[in-house]
């Protein structure tokens, strides 16, 4: 099987965001792979460990994704890829970042791929979808189970809290959902494997691809922190009175009850 | 300028959810005086219609087929592009729900148009409408614009107010045939694990329940108060991961992300992964036994006390208010 992983790498979800000359301040920022990511990568070793073939993650980053990369390998995966478009772009939208992952997998006959279902820094869950459509693949979003037999696929779903169990066929393009798998943790063998596993870089003209074509359909104007919510009220008194207050609160004050 | 738009009608059981109805309420906004044409698909939806134009539709079109009764990124998106052949809409309004997520990516990428996700807020109308929408889980949030092409975007659950009901408004309503073929995925079963009533992304009011709450009948009093004020049942992951309760009710940044008026936070103590999927409410209630614990920090009113104490005295007391009242 030849099974291709997309992997984002996004802040650590433990930090906080500072934002400087309206930009997310990212200088000495943690890095982390998109957790969901960390669910199609388990997942994909999973598979070919099962059935055999190779798992290439791909990303579309800076050069600093390496590390990312490199934590995908030490994981299990086989090969890595960094498409590397700091020196050709300012700017990346879902469409143009969808057209690059594309443009790069179109001859790879993949018969698998995984990405997560959302990422947890731009959340918009459009890549996977995207990615599928340009392929003209068929793709399930959020799934918590896979598994394959032949070309013949059986899925769970997990749409807003029930399970849809679909049948579908490779190839196919799949995103993770919690549930799907226990991502594993690099071994120490693992990570030492991985600093020799192939990584390779490529530039958008590899792909044969213009920069200056890829036009922005979206647009960020601004980016801004949420309004600082003022210190809550923390009711005293005996229980039973802090809760008539409370109760009192929420239907007077805030008009919620 | 005015702008033609078209709003999809989310149907789930039987019913318009009503994410679609403020669906409707953004597209208002974009038209900027334009006409807005709400979409039902299904194999059975032409005695939903006048719905969409209660709420602010000027008109309406269906498309019914057999292929259609359950979703599928197939059948819908062939659908889809089919009115939009015939209707030619300058902008696209969906929920950001399970289906929303799933087909708006694709009706975009065959568009060549942008898409926005995920909008909690709309600024300005017409050309120079602005959508706002959380980043970071929640942490920050960006303006964005559509640059080229039509506006099209997914607005979150409860944050955009519907048009009052209106059931004197009148709309035509039209059929559209479209042959639905080829769908490559299919849908064996639906099991269904989310409990009746209140949808937990739609709800107005969420009880939430953690650890703290200790075992699967610790839930019941949670149940009970949201039952009271017309909300649902929510949970964080520890609850979840403890098997108080099913993982469908987990809030936050690998769960559900949910913006009610009212959030009840009880035994929950506040991790930035819960804080994700619920710090964008407006109001925020948190009961813990610590004082200390991280969730007072986001909270609006705290009580630091025994959860199964305040629980019942909450019903007690909301019981009498509205007897009262
Ligand atoms: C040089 C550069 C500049 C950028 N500038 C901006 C900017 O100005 N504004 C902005 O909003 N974003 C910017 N980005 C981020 C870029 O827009 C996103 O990578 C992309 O649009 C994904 O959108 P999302 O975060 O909504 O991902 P989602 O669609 O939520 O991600 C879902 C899944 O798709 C896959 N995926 C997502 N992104 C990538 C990726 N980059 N590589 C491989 N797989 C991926 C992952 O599997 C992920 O779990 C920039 C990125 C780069 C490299
Ligand atoms: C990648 C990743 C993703 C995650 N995603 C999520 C997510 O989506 N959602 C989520 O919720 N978590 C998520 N987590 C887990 C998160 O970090 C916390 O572990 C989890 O939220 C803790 O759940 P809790 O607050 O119920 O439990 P605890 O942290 O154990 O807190 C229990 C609280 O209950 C209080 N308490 C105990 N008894 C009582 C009583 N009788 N009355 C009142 N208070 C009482 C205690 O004081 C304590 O504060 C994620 C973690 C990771 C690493």
């Amino acid at each position: 099987m030849n099974i291709y992983v997309l992997v984002k790498r996004t802040f650590d979800t433990e930090e906080k965001i500072v934002i400087s000359g309206g930009n997310i301040q990212e200088d000495g920022a943690e890095f982390v792979i998109n957790p969901y990511d960390e669910y199609a990568i388990e997942e994909a070793i999973q598979v070919r460990d099962a059935k055999g073939g190779k798992v290439t993650v791909v990303t579309i980053s800076g050069e600093d994704a390496e590390k990312q990369l490199r934590t995908a390998l030490a994981m299990g995966a086989d090969e890595a890829v960094l498409i590397n478009t700091e020196d050709d772009l300012d700017e990346l939208d879902q469409s143009t970042a969808a057209f690059i992952l594309a443009e790069y997998l179109k001859d790879k006959e993949a018969d698998l791929i995984l990405a997560g279902n959302v990422a947890i820094d731009g959340g918009t869950g459009q890549i996977g979808p995207r990615v599928a459509d340009l392929l003209d693949i068929n793709y399930v979003t959020t799934i918590t189970d896979l598994e394959i037999d032949g070309t013949d696929v059986k899925i769970v779903r997990d749409i807003e809290g029930d399970s849809e169990i679909i049948e579908t066929k490779l190839p196919l393009l799949v995103t993770a959902q919690q549930g799907l798998n226990e991502p594993r943790y690099p071994s120490l063998p693992g990570i030492m494997k991985a600093k020799k596993k192939p990584l390779e870089e490529l530039e958008l003209d590899d792909l044969e691809i213009d920069a200056g074509d890829l036009k922005l359909k979206v647009k960020t104007v601004e980016v801004y922190l949420p309004p600082q919510k003022n210190a809550g009220r923390i009711l005293k008194g005996d229980i039973g009175d802090q809760v008539k207050e409370l109760v009192q609160l929420l239907h007077s004050e805030a008009k919620v009850i | 300028m005015s702008k033609k738009v078209l709003v999809l009608g989310e149907v789930r059981e039987g019913v318009i959810r009503n994410v679609s109805y403020e669906a409707i309420g953004a597209a208002k906004q974009i038209a900027d005086g334009g006409e807005i044409v709400g979409l039902l698909l299904g194999d059975n939806v032409a005695n939903l219609t006048q719905n969409l134009i209660a709420f602010g539709a000027d008109r309406v079109v269906t498309v019914e087929h057999p292929h259609l009764k359950s979703y599928t990124s197939d059948g819908y998106s062939q659908a889809i592009l089919a009115v939009c052949e015939q209707e030619k809409p300058e902008a696209i309004v969906f929920g950001h729900t399970s289906l929303g997520k799933d087909l708006s990516p694709k009706v975009s990428s065959r568009l060549k148009s942008g898409l926005i996700s995920d909008v909690t807020d709309i600024e300005g109308s017409g050309d120079s409408t602005l959508f706002i929408r959380p980043i970071y889980s929640g942490k920050a949030f960006e303006k964005v614009k559509i640059n080229e092409g039509i506006v099209f975007i997914t607005i979150r659950p409860n944050n955009i107010a519907p048009l009052a009901r209106d059931d004197h408004r009148t709309g035509s309503v039209s059929s559209l045939s479209v042959d639905i073929t080829n769908l490559r995925t299919i849908i064996k079963e639906v099991v269904r694990k989310t409990t009746e009533g209140v949808d937990l992304s739609e709800a107005k009011v969420v009880i939430a329940g953690g650890r703290g709450v200790k075992s699967s009948e610790g839930f019941k009093p949670l149940q009970d108060l949201a039952n009271l004020l017309g909300g649902a049942v929510g949970a964080s992951r520890g609850a979840c991961d403890a098997d108080y309760c099913d993982y469908s009710l987990q809030i936050g940044q690998t769960g559900k992300v949910v913006t009610p008026d009212l959030y009840i936070a009880a035994g929950i103590s506040g991790a930035i992964q819960h804080l994700a999927g619920m710090s964008n409410s407006k109001i925020i209630v948190a009961i813990n036994k610590d004082p200390e614990a991280n969730i007072f920090k986001v909270a609006d009113y705290g009580i630091v006390g025994d959860l199964f104490e305040v629980i019942p005295l909450m019903i007690e007391e909301i019981t009498s208010l509205k007897v009262g009242s």
